[in-house]
């Protein structure tokens, strides 16, 4: 359980004044300048302790990424790119963050640009959020006229610049590369991986990649101390997190809590429990549309954090949880799922843009009980063939849900399949 | 709802305008300095997202190969590389819509709270299906993927505007209004705060 005073996004639910004035008085600009002044070491070291893991999904620590960025030649210019094409399915979070608690971001890219030795960033968002880029872009123009950001940022010394890119809908621009592709004005297609961005990134200069939330809570991190975050959650999964709950619970929401509180405990509080009672649940897709699922008698136990859900073949991915009772036909769910990464996959590696396709097309005559026994283990056999055979994760992202599905509930599409025979 | 469905027709509304030339107007030619500046020296290219955007907003919501054809040679990048990136994101509509382009949430999430009721209040007040728009091109509807506000499902985005926690019947009162000639509020149907959860004496 959080406590109170630990809660880093206070106006997450946009009570309050989201302009300059309001987050002021929730503690944001406060002398920002003495933060700097620590220098870049400081910094990195504070991110480093607190063991603060990327909130993008994939969870990669985010002081051991800034250090990889090569040493400052003093030549080439270095970027800083903050990931706001929040798509990914059971999401929502960064939204919140946008709209309700920009100037934790735009604080956040100023220490986080200065801490890897950049001038220059910016925030790629999805097109579809318009009205949240609205406040962001508000944000940083108040911070402009402020003199928080431009030349001598907040008096420290350090000139910083933070500009908005919004994308044009797709999925796939979320993968890192395949940002950088599309901020350079091309199709959002992913890069081969290694060189890494830190080293060959945005226009082929040295570039750290980083979630809204995770930029977003470093400024609290720096004031309260890398100790004071690594003290909340778990060994392994340290500080607070935005979690959405979404699905079938009375009172979806998002909400911030502790890394590794109980999922059961998640849903019961916040999400005002599930549709019809907790017996009436199905199976909760715990980390957003690319993680496995878990049925019911996992979710009574199981911890909302990196080792935890790793332990049960799942994944906290974005926390993003999607709550699925029993009147969910669940292997329609999972079927829509497939369509999604069909539709998503740009296409570029065959195992992805033909898997995906195939899988949706399998699952949804599964669906109807159309097929034999052995076609489900084909379908497995070929998520196996999608993932890890494609650059970047989409195939792996579109083979997870599939074998969840085939794990936990092959004997509800068996069922199925013997109903029509039978018919 | 008094209203008779509109028919459906497969084609999508022709414009008014005339769209074999495209120009920026005076008021966006303005803010293209400013775009360009984002980006450095020789990067110009990243501008295109930007400048397609604007060339669309500008068309009412489309795209034309007029515009795709002008921002590309302004770049100085091959016509074909335009066309490539038009074609690669989904916002860019090739076609016309209509003056509200409903695109309802369909993803999972969505598909969980009612999304599938969405489409068939569509179906039965407009008399359109996904893919198409209204005669008096008012309407046009798509089912797109998720849109990122899953905790206020089912969501349905109308041109810049979210539009969440709906059921049949507050969706049926937004395009009643519409079609009216009246604003629809944005945001959530049921009065929530953002994506707090409802209280008690709410729900």
């Amino acid at each position: 359980m959080i406590k109170e005073n630990d809660r880093i996004f206070t106006n997450l639910y946009g009570i309050e004044d989201w302009r300059l004035k309001g987050a002021k008085k929730r503690g944001d600009w406060d002398n920002t300048k003495n933060l700097i002044q620590q220098g870049q070491a400081w910094i990195i070291q504070e991110v480093m302790t607190s063991c603060l893991r990327g909130r993008g999904g994939a969870g990669f620590p985010t002081g051991r990424k800034w250090s990889f960025m090569p040493k400052d030649d003093g030549v080439t210019p270095r970027y800083l790119i903050i990931n706001a094409d929040e798509s990914e399915p059971g999401t929502c979070k960064d939204r919140d963050i946008l709209r309700f608690e920009p100037h934790k971001l735009v604080e956040g890219a100023l220490l986080s640009g200065f801490a890897i030795g950049a001038h220059t960033g910016y925030v790629y968002i999805r097109g579809e959020f318009y009205r949240e880029a609205e406040h962001l872009e508000a944000a940083i123009n108040e911070a402009y006229e402020a003199g928080l950001l431009g030349k001598n940022a907040a008096n420290s010394g350090w000139d910083f610049d933070l500009y908005v890119h919004r994308g044009a809908g797709a999925y796939i621009c979320g993968e890192e590369t395949a940002l950088l592709e599309s901020l350079e004005g091309r199709k959002g297609m992913p890069r081969l991986k290694p060189p890494f961005p830190a080293v060959v990134g945005l226009y082929g200069c040295p570039t750290i990649i980083n979630n809204v939330e995770t930029i977003a809570v470093v400024p609290t991190i720096l004031r309260r101390g890398g100790a004071w975050f690594a003290g909340i959650g778990t060994s392994d999964s340290t500080g607070t997190k935005i979690y959405c709950i979404s699905g079938h619970v009375n009172t979806p929401c998002n909400v911030e809590e502790e890394m590794g509180i109980p999922l059961k405990e998640l849903i019961e509080k916040y999400g005002g429990g599930v549709r019809g009672g907790w017996d009436n649940l199905l199976a909760v897709i715990p980390g957003g549309s690319s993680v496995p699922l878990l049925p019911k008698n996992i979710c009574e136990t199981v911890l909302m954090d990196f080792a935890s859900l790793a332990q049960v073949k799942s994944a906290l991915g974005t926390a993003g949880i999607i709550v699925m009772d029993k009147s969910t036909d669940i292997v329609r769910a999972i079927a829509r799922l497939s369509k999604f990464y069909m539709h998503e996959s740009c296409g570029q590696c065959t195992p992805c843009r033909e898997g995906t396709g195939w899988m949706w097309r399998m699952l949804t005559r599964l669906a109807d009980g159309i097929g034999t026994v052995e076609d489900i283990d084909r379908l497995e056999e070929v998520t196996y063939e999608v993932e890890g055979h494609t650059i970047c994760a989409l195939g792996d992202a579109a083979a997870w849900p599939v074998q969840g599905l085939i794990r936990h509930f092959r004997s509800e599409i068996e069922r199925r399949l013997n109903v029509q025979q039978v018919a | 709802m008094k209203k008779t469905p509109s028919k459906k027709h497969s084609e999508k509304t022709a414009p008014k305008e005339d769209f074999k030339t495209f120009a920026f107007s005076k008021e966006n030619e303005e803010k293209i300095p400013e775009i360009l500046k984002r980006y450095p020296e020789g990067r110009q290219a990243s501008a295109i997202l930007p400048l397609f955007e604007l060339a669309q907003r500008q068309c009412g919501g489309w795209l034309p190969g007029s515009a795709i054809e002008k921002i590309t040679e302004m770049l100085g990048l091959p016509i074909i590389r335009g066309y490539e990136v038009a074609t690669f994101y989904t916002m860019f509509n090739l076609k016309p819509v209509g003056k509200y382009h409903l695109q309802i949430c369909g993803t999972t999430p969505c598909m969980l709270r009612g999304s599938e009721d969405l489409k068939r209040v569509c179906k039965r007040f407009l008399g359109i299906e996904c893919g198409e728009t209204t005669e008096d091109g008012l309407f046009t509807l798509n089912e797109v993927e998720c849109i990122g506000a899953c905790v206020n499902a089912p969501v349905v985005q109308i041109n810049d505007d979210y539009y969440e926690d709906l059921s049949e019947k507050s969706f049926l009162n937004i395009l009643d209004n519409l079609s009216e000639g009246r604003e629809a509020k944005p945001g959530s149907a049921i009065s929530r705060q953002g994506s707090a959860p409802l209280k008690k004496e709410q729900s």
